[in-house]
């Protein structure tokens, strides 16, 4: 890969002006980057050039994509309902592989440990780069340089962002669904493969040049309700089996076991608490790890105790949340993607259930959002460092393992809370210096680690509130210093200047560079 | 001819935080060492150096040594290969680790035992935060939760953890093997502040006094002061005939337990959750502490996820007298103490005796009365207890008098 010029960002990082052939803007600061101009859109068509009869069916992905105009250097995108169960995402370029196409682009809303089956495909040139995430052994991939063009991290929200602003401009977007009818309306609420929503396939399906929807329900016009909007859509596919269901509903959806996590989860509720956040009609986000689920399961004992509800929690909803919700403990569940299928069985049934997609909850191009007006987010990190920054995308030894997810942008909450533990073995969580930036300190309000609680220094309002409290506040050096004298002082992963994936940060701007790791 | 091939630790997919050695004495070539680690990248340097360090201390300089790790912290490496070189050098060499300033407080025979919580003495991963879970003791288990073939093996990890785990002020235990094999376990202890010796299946006195000779040998090498506690664990229909005499064999016996599981099996009964088959023997053992001036202790509640069944068992141990349980989970902790805490209107009864009796002092009287009733010592006594263990909980503060005043 040819090298190119760097510059310091407004993080202190070190990044290129220009990636895979085109300038990049590098980060400004929070809420600094104005973009101007106007929105991207796909060329006008004509519904003259339609079937009436409103059945697009064709008889293959293949022939769609033919259709479609695949050919070289082409941007492809897929979305992650169907998580470590996608089945559509590896055989478009399986086809295209076989058309000898080379050079695409792949823009998935996230990847999984499945699309290893693609490395191949980075290999032999006919991808040429990932946009979106790297996960599991893609990230390996990826960080040993072995990807032709620069990998492009975004969160869910930069995705839209990007879409939105024609930094990225879709030629096919092929959109796997549980259920669709021939005129392409599509939803994920049912079906063999159901997974709940399609929102990550909103963007795609309103802003690609092409739109293939591929489904293994087809059933007779018209699909209700609706997630994906016929209007927007070229082609339908009908295949055997569009996901494989017992993976989609994959990922850790059980509270936590462990004593220390839970210990953990607990001191967090304890702390929403006295700090005044859990009060009638507040709102918060809690992922779907068991440290997570089992800060949502306190939350409702604390609700429970004092005949009070929240007035909505944003999601990835598993059977916890949906609980609460039929419970009473919360009037409505923001959903953005369901993690099993009792997820899947609310949004279908419970009204208060709502489908929400990137555009409602992150974009920087909306006017506003949802995920800054949550009263608190629990979110994890694989690292953090004395300035409250934080790493989701790579792991201690260095090497990608995640992508960013929705995580960029739901720090923009009133209050972020990342609970992790101290260590994990005998790695330390709390370091000097990220070795990726993924969101600035000033965003990050509290960390919870089972031997104490350190607040940003910059939210002097929660330090005032937990003074006197009992549970252990901590500065976040004194933290640091008692993860150090358990594991030792650690080692910086070894790296070349190799640039081989950026982070971009929900505004467009690169907050930080990834490089070659040296073996 | 001693064996020159030597392994210990544990390896396989689902280890943690540990680690496996494998040593070989080789006449030249130096040492050579593989190290295959998750924690390389960050620690690599760190544990060649630690590894070399270990193995001239025991002057080996001529050897292969593979060290696969699983993100095992300092002191869970050192142990596994000290006990690797022990195996194939002659040796009275120990290798310490550093104490932690930490660790480096006393207990006393009257501290409260709520709660001890126990954890298996060759599994390091368990140990780490234990502390944080604020049980009132930590029991480094060698005896039943280690198995047969790593008993050796787990007294050097728990001499380490002893020195390198910080305990966060919980009391320092370690129960340690039946017979000689706990004789054995004792020169692993002593020196590194073990506060308290579980004795598991006691049914001899003499084996108490046994311990206390050889204890004391040990402590006198090492220029030791501080009292080592025991707390004989009552396990057998003999052991329950001898309460009494084990209770007061040796003024080290500060508490004594019973374990139920061994019990019944020892009379033939399948153990209930209603527990009518221990009756007898929990209330002899009650008894024999209560006479004794020592701390009865109830066995381990088992099922972890039985937060409610727990509670009420607590319960009524503490009706029966007991002031103490054993934990098998740290979320069983904060269960025992919230129930064996004394009740609200137990602490205001108390108050107002203690407080008589302040008065009775300070006006020099001898009789110490409330109301129209006559309050005696032992009444005093009993309320002066209650009022310790409430401040000790948390449950009302140091300064209670002062306070109450003020309202």
């Amino acid at each position: 890969m040819k090298k190119s010029k760097e510059v310091k960002n407004a993080a202190g990082r070190m990044i290129p002006v220009e990636v895979n052939g085109k300038p990049v803007i590098p980060y400004q600061g929070v809420g600094k980057y104005r973009p101007t101009g106007r929105r991207f859109a796909p060329k006008l068509v004509s519904c003259a050039d339609y079937p009436a009869d409103g059945n697009k069916l064709v008889s293959s992905l293949k022939e769609a994509l033919i259709k479609a105009g695949l050919k070289d250097g082409m941007t492809i995108s897929t979305h992650h309902h169907f998580r470590d169960g996608d089945i559509i995402g590896n055989l478009i370029f399986d086809i295209a592989h076989e058309m000898g196409i080379k050079n695409l682009v792949w823009f998935p809303s996230a990847s999984f440990s499945c699309h290893a089956h693609l490395i191949p495909y980075l290999e032999d040139g006919t991808i040429n780069r990932i946009e979106g995430s790297m996960n599991g052994p893609l990230g390996r991939f990826t960080s040993e340089g072995k990807m032709k063009g620069v990998g492009v991290l975004r969160s869910h929200g930069g995705r839209y962002q990007s879409v939105q602003d024609g930094e990225v401009q879709i030629d096919i977007a092929v959109i796997a669904a549980p259920t669709a009818d021939p005129f392409g309306n599509a939803t994920g609420d049912r079906g063999p493969a159901a997974c709940g929503l399609l929102g990550f396939a909103l963007a795609d399906s309103q802003y690609a040049e092409k739109v293939i929807v591929v489904t293994d329900n087809l059933i007779p016009f018209p699909c209700v309700p609706w997630q994906i909007q016929g209007n927007y859509v070229d082609y339908v596919v009908k295949v055997d089996k569009v996901g494989i269901p017992e993976k989609i509903v994959s990922g850790t959806t059980e509270i936590t076991k462990s004593p220390d996590r839970l210990l953990i989860a607990e001191m967090t509720a304890m702390f929403c608490d006295e700090a005044g956040i859990i009060q009638d009609g507040f709102s918060y986000q809690a992922g779907a790890g068991g440290t997570a689920l089992s800060i949502g399961n306190f939350f409702e004992n604390i609700l429970r105790e004092r005949k009070i509800k929240a007035r909505f929690i944003r999601a990835g909803s598993n059977k916890y949340p949906v609980k609460m919700l039929e419970d009473g403990y919360v009037d409505y569940i923001l959903d953005g993607q369901t993690f099993d299928l009792e997820g899947v069985r609310s949004m279908r049934e419970n009204p208060g259930h709502l489908n929400t997609s990137p555009f409602t909850s992150y974009n920087y191009h909306g006017k506003g959002n949802f995920a800054s007006m949550v009263d608190v987010v629990i979110l994890g990190a694989t690292e953090v460092d004395v300035n409250f920054n934080a790493n989701v995308v790579s792991h201690s030894d260095g090497y990608l393992l995640h992508g960013i997810g929705g995580w960029q942008n739901c720090i923009f909450s009133k209050c972020t809370i990342l609970p992790i533990p101290l260590f994990r073995d005998r790695i330390p969580i709390i370091v000097d210096d990220v070795f990726t930036l993924c969101g600035p300190g000033e965003l990050i309000d509290v960390i919870v680690t089972e031997r104490g609680i350190a607040i940003n220094p910059l939210r002097k309002d929660l330090i005032k509130k937990m003074k006197g409290s009992k549970l252990p506040i901590k500065t976040i050096q004194q933290l640091k210093a008692e993860g150090e004298a358990i594991c030792g002082k650690p080692q910086k992963p070894k790296t070349t200047d190799e640039i081989v994936a950026i982070v971009k940060w929900v505004d467009g701007t690169v907050i930080d560079a990834i490089r070659k790791i040296v073996k | 001819m001693t064996k020159t091939i030597a392994t210990s630790g544990s390896e396989g997919p689902k280890v943690r935080s540990d680690c496996h050695i494998t040593l070989e004495i080789t006449k030249t070539g130096g040492l050579q060492i593989e190290l295959l680690s998750k924690v390389k990248t960050l620690y690599g340097d760190d544990i060649l150096k630690q590894t070399k360090e270990i193995l001239s201390f025991f002057g080996i300089k001529n050897a292969k040594i593979k060290v696969d790790d699983k993100g095992a912290l300092p002191f869970v490496i050192a142990a596994r290969i000290e006990y690797a070189v022990h195996q194939v050098v002659k040796t009275d060499k120990e290798y310490w680790p550093d104490m932690l300033k930490q660790n480096k407080y006393k207990s006393s025979a009257e501290r409260f035992r709520f709660s001890r919580l126990y954890l298996p003495g060759n599994t390091p991963n368990l140990m780490l935060s234990a502390g944080i879970h604020q049980p009132n003791g930590i029991i480094l288990d060698l005896e039943d939760a280690v198995a047969p073939a790593k008993k050796d093996e787990a007294r050097y990890l728990v001499r380490n953890a002893l020195r390198q785990v910080d305990f966060y002020g919980a009391e320092r235990m370690v129960r340690i093997n039946q017979g000689q094999r706990g004789i054995d376990d004792l020169k692993f202890l002593i020196p590194h502040n073990v506060h308290l010796l579980l004795v598991p299946k006691c049914e001899d006195p003499a084996y108490i006094k046994k311990l206390d000779v050889e204890i004391e040998k040990i402590k006198k090498v090492h220029k030791i002061k501080d009292p080592v506690f025991y707390m004989p664990i009552i396990e057998s229909a003999m052991g329950v005939e001898k309460a009494y005499e084990i209770a007061t064999v040796s003024k080290n016996v500060v508490s004594m337990a019973i374990g139920l599981e061994d019990f019944t099996a020892d009379l033939g009964v399948k153990r209930t959750k209603e527990a009518t088959e221990s009756f007898f023997a929990r209330a002899r053992l009650v008894n024999a502490c209560k006479a004794a001036g020592i701390q009865p202790i109830d066995s381990v509640f088992s099922d972890v996820g039985d937060m409610e069944g727990l509670a009420a068992n607590v319960k009524m141990s503490k009706s029966l007298g007991f002031e103490g349980m054993g934990c098998i989970h740290p979320r069983q902790i904060r269960v025992i103490h919230e129930n064996f805490a004394p009740e609200a209107d137990e602490i205001d009864k108390a108050k107002k005796i203690v407080n008589a009796f302040i008065v009775a002092e300070e006006q020099g009287l001898g009789v110490v009365s409330l109301g129209t009733k006559m309050i005696d010592p032992p009444v005093v006594k009993r309320a002066q207890k209650t009022i310790d263990l409430a401040i000790n909980l948390g449950l009302i503060s140091k300064n209670w008098r002062t306070e109450d005043e003020k309202k």
